[in-house]
């Protein structure tokens, strides 16, 4: 019952991460019309900036260290991701989508193949933040503080992003240029501008789930290379008309996940895989998604 | 869907200078020998010519780009080497059976990815590779982190013993030969202009009573067909099968030539092939930085040299002429 109830956890953390980083891509894809490959790597780069804050970076007897690196990490590879968005991916909308999923897998074989020159690809820990060490007996099953903060956050960071683009003025601007852009732009909005944070904001939310992860997992340059295949299994069998429905398939996906470890751990690698040709058989637009 | 990334030269059916291309790159390999060019890398650089020429099929002239071709040329590599070094049979047989494990594989694959399209083509042809390949990880025969290792070459027909370099050379050159012509076959039958018409525009080719799925899955099962052969026969070349071929990083590899040789004319998966295959022999002592170099060629080609290679070649050609 303990292991039964260990590997829910453990799929519950994974399903945090696949909603997170498959709700960044379908923000991006339902305005930009691309899938960014460049996800993964960076993932990565979230959990080497947080690895990186957390070694290398004091000011005076003050250490940065995992809370700052929550704020800062996104926001640093958000901006790198609008230098790409403004220099690259801009140059690419009126050609055929795949020229951007090209784009980006080009670019994240450059960025793994950056990290990996300059730090191996052994895996670095990460220590975690003392005040999230420890953990609590619940009787059933013993609950690390860190994964219960995981979960909790992530829920959080993808409940809000929920609320921003369904429920507010400036997510109904976001959601009317998805469906025509042309016609947003001639009522006064900058389309372009918007469409740049967006790919910024989607970005960041991936290096944010790279610095929750660090702990976690070992910071190493290819953490998000495999990882993102996943979430795109993850895209498609969600669809990716509906951001709840990006999120409840996540988190769902790691449960199963989890409970496949469990009952027939050979088959824990494949079974989203596996999941995903089930959902194509009978609903190929996905299980929240809409034929577009 | 697809109409941009129609860069495609124009290629006139039965022309001529096709032909005498043709003949020219034959003779040029059947003499590179000869003239000291080392023999093994240019059976390497053939086996991915005709993975990439396979995968051009589908790409340049279906519009259809599929992530996850390694696992056609990873599934032919494994039955091959499997049954010429389990069952002992001989090469031929071998490779023809491992062609026909990527076919089926293909038909299966096919049936399900042709429900989606675009962007869902791509991720769904790279989660099912992914799939293949963590199921190759495990399964008990293909000895997981090792692949398959010192397969026989065994004797052509019963007769040719391919441990002789030459035999080997020519018989890799008469395979890719043979395969180039049937997809130039392809490409201008009936059928590769039925194929290019739902390229340019589905809705209208199924208007004009064309089943475009049936053609899209043919066109599929023919890429996986060949690009199984191409993997087929390069277990046979290097007595080898292993996870290399199978994961995502060889799909990535296989859309790097047809890009940068230029995705929907005839040679330029085979251009493509031979400049990645020489890069990466030649740069193989920088370990990452082939990672690195690699991913620049993507993005530039993407950024700037969409045509490719033989693509923009032709253009000046075209352009010069008028």
């Amino acid at each position: 019952m303990q292991a039964l109830f260990g590997q829910l956890l453990i799929g519950l953390i994974n399903g945090a991460f696949y909603a997170m980083l498959s709700l960044g891509l379908a923000v991006i894809f339902g305005l930009l019309n691309i899938i960014n490959f460049t996800h993964g790597a960076q993932y990565m780069m979230g959990a080497f900036i947080a690895w990186f804050l957390l070694n290398h970076v004091h000011i005076g007897e003050w250490q940065l260290g995992y809370w700052s690196a929550l704020l800062i990490a996104p926001i640093v590879v958000g901006a790198v991701g609008v230098v790409i968005e403004r220099t690259m991916l801009s140059r690419l909308y009126k050609l055929d989508h795949l020229y951007g999923l090209l784009l980006t897998f080009g670019l994240a074989l450059v960025i793994q193949g950056l990290f990996r020159h300059e730090f191996g690809s052994s895996g670095m820990p990460y220590q975690m933040p003392s005040q999230l060490q420890g953990g609590l007996n619940l009787g059933f099953m013993f609950l690390p503080i860190y994964r219960a903060w995981v979960i909790i956050a992530s829920l959080i960071v993808c409940l809000s992003t929920w609320y921003v683009i369904e429920r507010t003025k400036l997510g109904s601007y976001l959601r009317a240029a998805t469906e025509n852009p042309a016609l947003v732009q001639a009522f006064g909005i900058n389309v372009p501008r918007m469409i740049t944070l967006t790919f910024g904001f989607g970005v960041g939310l991936a290096a944010l789930a790279g610095v929750m992860a660090a702990p976690i997992y070992q910071v190493n340059p290819l953490m998000g290379a495999d990882l993102i295949i996943v979430v795109f299994a993850v895209v498609v069998i969600g669809g990716m008309g509906s951001i709840m429905g990006s999120i409840l398939t996540g988190f769902g996906l790691g449960v199963v996940e989890g409970l496949t470890k469990y009952f027939y751990p050979e088959a824990s690698n494949t079974v989203i895989f596996v999941v995903m040709v089930i959902v194509l058989m009978f609903r190929p637009a996905g299980l929240f998604g809409r034929e577009r | 869907m697809a109409t941009t990334i129609a860069v495609t030269a124009p290629v006139r059916a039965g022309s001529n200078g096709m032909l005498i291309a043709t003949a020219v790159m034959a003779i040029v390999l059947a003499l590179a020998p000869f003239v000291g060019i080392y023999p093994v890398f240019v059976m390497k650089a053939l086996c991915f010519a005709l993975f990439a020429c396979a995968f051009n099929l589908l790409l340049g002239f279906g519009g259809l780009l599929s992530f996850g071709h390694s696992m056609f040329l990873g599934t032919a590599g494994y039955v091959c080497a499997y049954a010429a070094k389990s069952w002992g049979l001989t090469p031929e047989i071998a490779i023809v059976l491992g062609t026909l494990a990527s076919a089926a594989l293909g038909a299966v694959v096919g049936a399900l990815a042709i429900r989606r399209q675009g962007i869902y083509f791509a991720m769904i042809t790279l989660a099912v590779a992914q799939m293949m390949y963590f199921i190759y990880l495990q399964a008990p025969f293909t000895h997981g982190e090792d692949g398959i290792q010192a397969v026989p070459r065994g004797r052509l027909f019963g007769l040719i013993d391919l441990a002789n370099p030459y035999a080997m050379y020519y018989t890799v050159l008469a395979i890719f030969l043979l395969a180039f012509l049937f997809i130039y076959r392809i490409i201008h039958s009936p059928f590769g202009q039925v194929l290019k018409a739902i390229r340019e525009n589905e809705p209208r080719a199924i208007s004009l009573g064309y089943d475009a799925d049936r053609y899209k899955l043919i066109a599929f099962v023919l890429s996986a067909t060949l690009a199984g052969l191409a993997g087929a026969t390069k277990a046979i070349v290097f007595q080898l099968a292993s996870l290399t071929d199978v994961h995502w990083t060889m799909s990535g590899e296989v859309v790097l030539m047809t890009l940068l040789g230029g995705m929907g004319t005839i040679f330029g998966p085979v251009v493509g092939a031979f400049v990645i295959i020489a890069l990466e022999s030649y740069l193989a002592r920088f370990g990452e930085w082939v990672t690195v170099i690699t991913g620049t060629i993507f993005v530039v080609c993407v950024l700037a040299f969409r045509r490719g290679i033989v693509g923009e070649l032709s253009a000046w050609w075209s352009r010069t002429r008028s």
